[in-house]
């Protein structure tokens, strides 16, 4: 029948276009992505920054994220796994990206730690606390206050630490640099200066694999 | 009455069947561009949809399946079920398009949270934005159905 030809016809033609539209569109915005970290390398690492792994590791993970954000917190787990395959191998620097409401807050309780050298203690705590203390797609440092005692900290100096300028200066950065290299979701992974493709833990391991293989063929 | 004055072709029916088939076959496709391209905005570009754009979506995403059964047999009777929906949107979208124009304050809009409706995330050439397309899109089913609504045997 004719008109069955025409259905099936614009059925095919309207998925072939839109399949395209999104190859076009994603080879674009990976392009310009590419582009802008490129142009912006300066704002990707900064001195400030909590660091972990081998400072001479051959690939080096950047990751902003917002300690509020519920992708950061499933993702966590997994970046930690990738670091423990890879032993000496994978640095991680994170950044802030704090996009949730009062989030900062949560920021500055975590830079106020890393005076105590208990950083990473008290981000995983947070990550393991999230849903108790951001029930709301909002932070409170209230309900966080004690899953923050737990980690062991002294809690009358970390809230001493907490106003400190220094603390503020380093949001202030992270949030300018956010902006230059057009972070607009949490989290957002740089491996060796080039961003994800696409968001997705299986991207991330793909990119590192291949990071570590380009630098086992230049020894 | 004025049967008289209708010239008579050789198969009247058969032609009037086409015409019919054409105006729904016409809504269903700007129905299924309009949902496609929602999903692009939505899916592929990540434009977070509004409370507005939801209820605009509830109306068109359904008129892609409705429509397409109406075509095969044709059965004209499908304007029946498919022009409430057309309404609906299409009021929802000249609402939501006064909104972004200012002629309706965003104090009495239903958004509470999430992205504004005020709020035009697109504007291409400077005067094509979401919730015209909409506006369009809705109208001309709704007048696509409306003339098949016209032309079917009573």
């Amino acid at each position: 029948m004719k008109k069955t030809g025409i259905f099936v016809a614009a059925i095919a033609l309207l998925a072939l276009a839109f399949v395209f539209g999104v190859q076009l569109y994603r080879s674009e915005q990976a392009q310009q992505a590419s582009q802008t970290t490129m142009q912006n390398r300066d704002a990707l690492v900064r001195f400030h920054s909590p660091s972990m792994g081998n400072a001479s590791a051959p690939v080096h993970i950047v990751e902003f994220l917002d300690p509020a954000c519920e992708g950061c917190r499933a993702f966590y787990p997994f970046v930690k796994k990738l670091m423990a395959d890879n032993p000496e191998n994978i640095r991680l620097t994170v950044r802030y990206a704090p996009f949730h409401k009062g989030a900062d807050d949560i920021v500055r309780a975590l830079e106020a730690s890393r005076k105590q050298g208990k950083y990473w203690q008290a981000l995983e705590a947070m990550f393991a606390s999230q849903p108790e203390w951001a029930p709301d797609h909002t932070a409170h440092l209230d309900l966080a206050w004690p899953h923050l005692q737990r980690v062991g900290l002294d809690m009358e100096r970390l809230k001493e630490d907490m106003k400190s300028p220094d603390i503020t200066k380093i949001i202030q950065q992270d949030m300018e640099d956010v902006k230059a290299l057009k972070v607009s979701k949490t989290p957002e992974f740089f491996v060796n200066g080039k961003p994800l493709p696409s968001f997705g833990p299986e991207q991330l391991q793909k990119m590192v694999r291949d990071e570590l293989a380009s630098a086992q063929a230049r020894k | 009455m004025r049967q008289a004055f209708q010239p008579s072709t050789s198969q009247p029916s058969s032609a009037s069947h086409d015409s019919i088939w054409a105006l729904v076959f016409g809504a269903w496709l700007v129905a299924t561009i309009s949902t496609l391209g929602a999903l692009f905005l939505g899916e592929v570009m990540g434009y977070t949809p509004c409370v507005l754009c939801w209820y605009q979506r509830i109306f068109m995403f359904p008129l892609v399946f409705v429509l397409a059964a109406g075509l095969f047999p044709l059965d004209p009777r499908v304007v029946r079920y498919s022009l409430p929906l057309a309404i609906g949107g299409l009021g929802t979208a000249v609402f939501h398009f006064a909104m972004t124009k200012g002629y309706i304050s965003e104090s009495i809009s239903p958004c509470t949270q999430g992205v504004p409706c005020s709020q035009v995330q697109v504007e291409w050439l400077g005067f094509i934005t979401i919730p015209l397309l909409s506006v369009l899109a809705f109208a001309v089913i709704t007048a696509l159905l409306i003339a098949t609504y016209f032309k079917a045997p009573k």
